[in-house]
């Protein structure tokens, strides 16, 4: 049974923008799904979608066999414990330390008060900075957030996401800011999170080249329609060009339609 | 093209200017102002205030006394400040765009924060001497009121600039709104909330001194009765002395400032 199921979702936006429409795929568990297509194709309110950032119009998302949008407040906080998020801005609180930044992540196992104290126990701390670890951010434990280059930032978004011990994490352009470089070392540890640990990867991209490299499917999306869902080698120049390049014919679309 | 762009920009300064100019001929006009006379007599103040209002041999007899009143006036600026500054975080939570609950406490609390931002502290004063009469109660409530107007809009709009960004991160890692706030908007808010309550201390100590005079207490009450008995050098006195704490204080909470940014 697949993982994450989305049927049929729209989002329309103030009752007429159409963000979204009729989006349905599947994602097996220890998938690695990119989502490729042009700005404001849709791809960051999909993935909002899929932990309910945003709310779906219509439509049946269901996650480990939960119905994603019947959940109530409290079911779907624990829901989200189990899909982490990575932001293309990183989204860290910059005046706080790394390994602050990382125990955030805990945040949606806690009480109210524990929480709000920010009391973590000895056995989340330890797996925190094992993470930090494994990331390569030993020497910026302790350091604040404003210090640290962007690479080093994303991979503290992405230790954030890995203490939930999350099934799934969702990716928004993770890469869009960085340099190749860099860009290069945040997907091989995507890449290695994947693959080593298991967990379901659905990464929005805007670059078909690292798209087609790394992941096990791609997602191709054009005005918030899926126009292709297969296997990186399936996706033709021509296929490309249609979800790119096809903002000159649009208008004669438009009118055709 | 591009000329005429610029026509009409300098047409519109023109304008402002001769709008300007105007209005402060219009009220000079309506209150009879004498420009001539105002400027002579800020000359003729001058020259007073250099040959009679000056602290003298005698006057520096009395600066003990003078500096109890100073410490006063500024326990109770600190004081008032603080006890606002606890009760208007919880307004600026409950008003501000990233923490708030519900759309009506927002304007709840921004109402509040509006309504004694707004009411002038001399009005809160003659108000609050007509139930507490002359006291350091008086003075106490007249800062109090005035600093909780402040410090809720402050902090309001320094929860506001935290922005959404980092409370979507904890909101998706399932962390629920008093986490939010408590890990994430009060730590990053908290160097600009130091700095707003730092300047609100300097400017109460400030209007301590005016609202003393109006209710009888501290540092202002004792300009008053000087002044009025005529003891211009002990009045000299008391404003130095103000203007330096002012200025010491002034300079302490900036170089805090420097430690915590």
């Amino acid at each position: 049974m697949a993982l994450l199921e989305l049927k049929n979702v729209t989002k329309c936006y103030n009752g007429a923008t159409r963000a979204l429409t009729d989006v349905s795929f599947a994602v097996d568990e220890g998938e690695f799904v990119s989502i490729i297509g042009s700005s404001g194709s849709g791809k960051t309110t999909l993935l909002r979608c899929i932990n309910r950032m945003i709310e779906p119009t219509e439509g049946e998302i269901s996650f480990a066999g939960l119905s994603v949008s019947r959940l109530s407040k409290r079911e779907l906080r624990r829901l989200r414990t189990k899909i982490g998020m990575i932001f293309q801005q990183h989204n860290l609180v910059e005046r706080l330390s790394v390994i602050e930044n990382v125990l955030h992540g805990r945040l949606g196992y806690k009480s109210t008060i524990s929480g709000m104290l920010g009391h973590y126990t000895h056995e989340e701390k330890q797996r925190a900075f094992e993470i930090i670890g494994i990331l390569g951010l030993d020497e910026q434990v302790y350091k604040r957030c404003d210090q640290l280059s962007g690479g080093q930032k994303q991979r503290v978004g992405i230790a954030r996401a890995l203490v939930q011990n999350p099934r799934m994490i969702l990716c928004d352009e993770p890469i869009a800011s960085l340099d190749p470089g860099t860009a290069k070392i945040i997907m091989d540890y995507l890449s290695d999170i994947c693959r080593e640990w298991g967990i379901t990867l659905v990464i929005s991209l805007h670059q078909v080249d690292v798209a087609l490299r790394y992941s096990h499917r791609v997602i191709g999306f054009q005005r918030g329609s899926i126009l292709y869902n297969g296997s990186p080698s399936g996706l033709t120049h021509e296929r490309i060009a249609e979800i790119y390049g096809s903002e000159s014919v649009e208008p004669a679309a438009r009118q055709a339609g | 093209m591009q000329a005429d762009v610029f026509t009409k920009r300098r047409k519109s300064a023109l304008l402002l200017f001769g709008l300007l100019a105007a209005l402060t001929l219009g009220s000079a006009v309506l209150t009879r102002y004498d420009v001539a006379r105002g400027l002579t007599s800020f000359f003729r103040a001058f020259i007073w205030g250099v040959t009679s209002f000056y602290p003298d041999g005698k006057s520096m007899r009395r600066l003990p006394e003078i500096l109890t009143k100073l410490w006063d006036t500024m326990l109770i600026s600190v004081a008032s400040t603080m006890v606002a500054a606890i009760l208007s975080l919880f307004l600026a939570l409950a008003g501000s765009r990233t923490t708030r609950v519900h759309a009506f406490f927002t304007v709840l609390a921004r109402g509040i924060g509006s309504f004694f931002r707004n009411m002038p502290l001399v009005a809160w004063a003659m108000v609050l001497m007509l139930a507490f009469s002359q006291s350091s109660l008086t003075g106490f409530l007249a800062l109090f009121f005035g600093s909780l107007g402040f410090l809720t809009r402050a902090f309001m709009e320094t929860f506001d600039e935290v922005g959404e960004e980092v409370v979507d991160a904890l909101k998706a890692t399932g962390a629920a709104r008093p986490h939010i706030t408590s890990q994430a908007v009060l730590p990053s808010s908290m160097p600009q909330m130091v700095s707003w309550l730092l300047f609100m201390i300097e400017t109460n100590i400030r209007d301590a001194t005016l609202v003393g005079l109006l209710t009888g207490t501290g540092i202002g009450f004792l300009f008053d009765v000087y002044y009025k008995s005529f003891n211009y050098h002990a009045a000299s006195l008391v404003v130095i002395v103000t203007v330096i704490a002012v200025i010491a204080m002034e300079g302490i909470s900036n170089s805090v400032r420097r430690v915590i940014l």
